[in-house]
């Protein structure tokens, strides 16, 4: 077999996109499409500094969502310093000529929610944003990844991107899952099983029947935490779901160029024999709703689990590092998982707050009553309104949870939605770090249902208990 | 940017696994503009006990470690988010290299567009440059990046490796915006062939 049969969906994207390649064999690659949020006032105050301009304007989209109140979003937010970033990203956006879609705007949400809900988000491109979780669209089967600032002010001046070709790992997850697993317990478990830095280095191609049989929710929830396994970028090959979910959106190919686009998509999947760096296969019967305990995302267990001990461990480092883990977080060797009181729930982020995660949550919280605050923040504008025609703001409100505007909320913090200092939060979103939810937070990540769960019992709960 | 080609300065071990970007800065100091001086934000919550007072603790907090040019961390350092404003908090602390046995892509990329060396080093040398910096009376470790050495107070000597254009960059402070217009022609011939197969890629309708 030839060279050409035998590829992988990464390579056919990168090779169309390679403008050069360097002596060192680093290649500079042209790119296709470009987000920016609040966060890009760094490159464009880089840019201004070298007298410099935006190359490509129309194939760049600012979006508002860290910085915007989700209890009073027309005001931007209540806070006056935390306007200030909003107002750069509609500055900066309105002199490079740059479409916005910022407070007030129909379209506005969280940047890796509106890509693929607008169709800016499409296979075979290459898609770039400042922030970590652009992975998350590399679900449509593009190559679609985060970078710094220093890289955005690159990418704004130029449209382009100096990368070193990333070596090649395919997860290969097959079988059927059992009852009440879903995507997050999925890609918490294969951190768990790979390790944070586990893809360091890696671009990761999910494939086997289970991620097949995902929607494409499902499969975007997977690819949003390949970050949190050390992944340069996460993929799944474009098929017909994918193009169903594409078809008719605002910015997808039309018309001709759309049936000239199917035609190219088709053609993109890896093929049969292509060689990659390294290969994970798990069997999907194994994985147990999950969530986390300590500070790292690969610090997951099954909800039937126990908190490890420290005496376990024979890296002393390592046994250092868990003695710090398990004080921050107030937890205590051999503690049963299911015994451990929550003080508050936030279902939301980008990992899990499309209609699928507020329709399950909603299964969870009917007819029932939130014992801790909860609330509810639909990943883009458009989400909120399908959830309020089908009726769950209604739901979740008679459950006693909060319904939010959307934005990224507390997930980071930023707009102000914090868990307070030695609270315990139940969390949909992606990250378990020290402090992420506001200086102090303890968070453990888990799946829309569980959380919705922990908010009925107020204390971490197998949501299969409630089926 | 500054360019980075010698530097001999006190090497704080930071023997903790994935120290994410979140502790490295928290994010609320993020709204910050580049012109402020971003060290008082290093570290920002990982240097202070409960009471919010800063804590012995924490190696930077020690005497001997405060003005530290070099930290050796453990694996993962830089991992999470891809706040630039991470790169920012250390160059601006004084911290211009951090030995680690492995890295945060994005982090490691972004070390090098400011002037911060990011060394990889197997974990066992990693090891033992905690075990010499332990034993030995002095801290003061040199790193020198056109011969690839790092020199330990115990006379032990190690090699690592860096991308030889990356290098270059750092060597002469190299910005690469400027680097890249030099290919316009490339670029613009390239993009003239993804408009013409694949036009749905480069507009948005
Ligand atoms: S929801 Fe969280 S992870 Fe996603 S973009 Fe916003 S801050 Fe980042």
């Amino acid at each position: 077999m030839s060279y050409s049969e035998t590829r992988t969906l990464f390579e056919k994207i990168w090779s169309r996109h390679e403008i050069l390649t360097r002596d060192d064999g680093v290649s500079l690659l042209s790119i296709d499409r470009h987000l920016c949020h609040e966060g890009s006032f760094h490159a464009f105050d880089k840019l201004k500094m070298q007298n410099k301009t935006v190359r490509c304007p129309e194939l760049t989209v600012a979006i508002a969502d860290h910085y915007v109140s989700t209890s009073f979003p027309e005001k931007g937010n209540e806070v006056e310093a935390l306007k200030v970033p909003i107002k750069k990203l509609e500055i900066n956006s309105k002199d490079a000529g740059i479409r916005l879609y910022g407070v007030g705007s129909k379209e506005q949400g969280i940047v890796h929610v509106v890509g693929p809900e607008q169709g800016l988000t499409i296979p075979g491109i290459t898609l770039v944003c400042g922030d970590s979780h652009t992975a998350t669209h590399g679900a449509f089967g593009c190559l679609a990844f985060g970078i710094g600032a220093s890289e955005v002010a690159h990418v704004l001046a130029t449209q382009t991107l100096w990368q070193t070709k990333p070596k090649t790992m395919r997860i290969n997850i097959n079988g059927s899952l059992s009852d009440g697993v879903v995507a997050k317990d999925i890609i918490l478990h294969l951190i768990s099983v790979i390790g944070a830095n586990g893809a360091s280095g890696h671009m990761i191609e999910y494939a086997g029947s289970t991620i097949r049989n995902l929607s494409m929710e499902g499969r975007m929830t997977i690819c949003n935490m390949s970050i949190e396994a050390g992944g340069r970028a996460g993929m799944v090959e474009p098929d017909q779901k994918t193009f169903e979910y594409l078809k008719g959106r605002k910015h997808s190919p039309k018309l001709k160029d759309w049936d000239l686009a199917i035609k190219d998509w088709k053609t993109l999947a890896t093929e049969p024999g292509a060689i990659f760096d390294k290969e994970v296969t798990v069997d999907a019967g194994e994985i147990a709703p999950s969530l986390t305990w300590g500070n790292s995302p690969e610090e997951t267990l099954p909800v039937t689990g126990y908190i490890p001990s420290p005496e376990d461990e024979a890296d002393i480092s390592k046994r250092e590092t868990l003695e710090g883990t398990l004080e921050y977080m107030g937890l205590t060797p051999g503690q049963k998982l299911t015994d451990i009181a929550i003080d508050r729930v936030f279902i939301g982020s980008c990992t899990n707050s499309r209609i699928e995660d507020l329709r399950s949550a909603a299964r969870i919280a009917q007819g029932k009553k939130a014992l801790v605050p909860a609330i509810i923040v639909p990943g883009s504008t458009l989400i909120k309104k399908q959830a309020e025609a089908e009726g769950l703001d209604k739901l979740f409100m008679d459950a006693g949870f909060e319904w939010r505007s959307t934005g990224c909320s507390m997930c980071v913090g930023m707009n102000g939605d914090i868990t307070p200092p030695g609270e315990r939060c139940a969390s949909t979103s992606n990250r378990n770090f020290k402090g992420r939810q506001g200086p102090g937070s303890r968070t453990h990540l888990m799946s829309p249902a569980m959380a919705a769960a922990a908010a009925i019992t107020g204390r971490v709960t197998d949501a299969r208990d409630f089926s | 940017m500054e360019a980075f080609r010698k530097l001999t300065a006190t090497a704080a071990p930071i023997q903790i696994a994935n120290i994410d970007t979140d502790q490295i800065i928290p994010a609320r100091f993020l709204k910050t503009p580049r012109s402020t001086n971003h060290g008082q934000f290093l570290f920002h919550d990982m240097r202070r006990g409960r009471d919010g007072n800063l804590s012995e603790d924490f190696i930077l907090n020690q005497k001997e470690f405060k003005a530290s040019g070099i930290l050796v961390a453990d694996n993962n350092f830089g991992c999470g988010s891809s706040r630039e404003s991470a790169v920012y908090a250390l160059h601006d602390a004084g911290i211009k290299c951090v030995i680690a046995p492995s890295f945060g892509d994005i982090f490691y990329t972004n070390s090098l567009k400011n002037g911060l060396l990011p060394i990889k080093l197997d974990r066992s040398i990693v090891q033992a440059i905690w075990k010499a910096l332990a034993s030995a009376n002095s801290s003061e470790v040199e790193v020198d990046l056109e011969s690839q050495t790092i020199h330990l107070p115990d006379g032990s000597t190690y090699g690592f490796e860096i991308d030889p254009f990356r290098k270059q960059c750092l060597l002469e402070g190299l910005d690469d915006i400027d680097l890249t217009l030099k290919h316009q022609e490339s670029i613009e011939q390239h993009e003239l062939i993804e408009e013409t197969n694949y036009p749905w890629t480069r507009s948005i309708n």
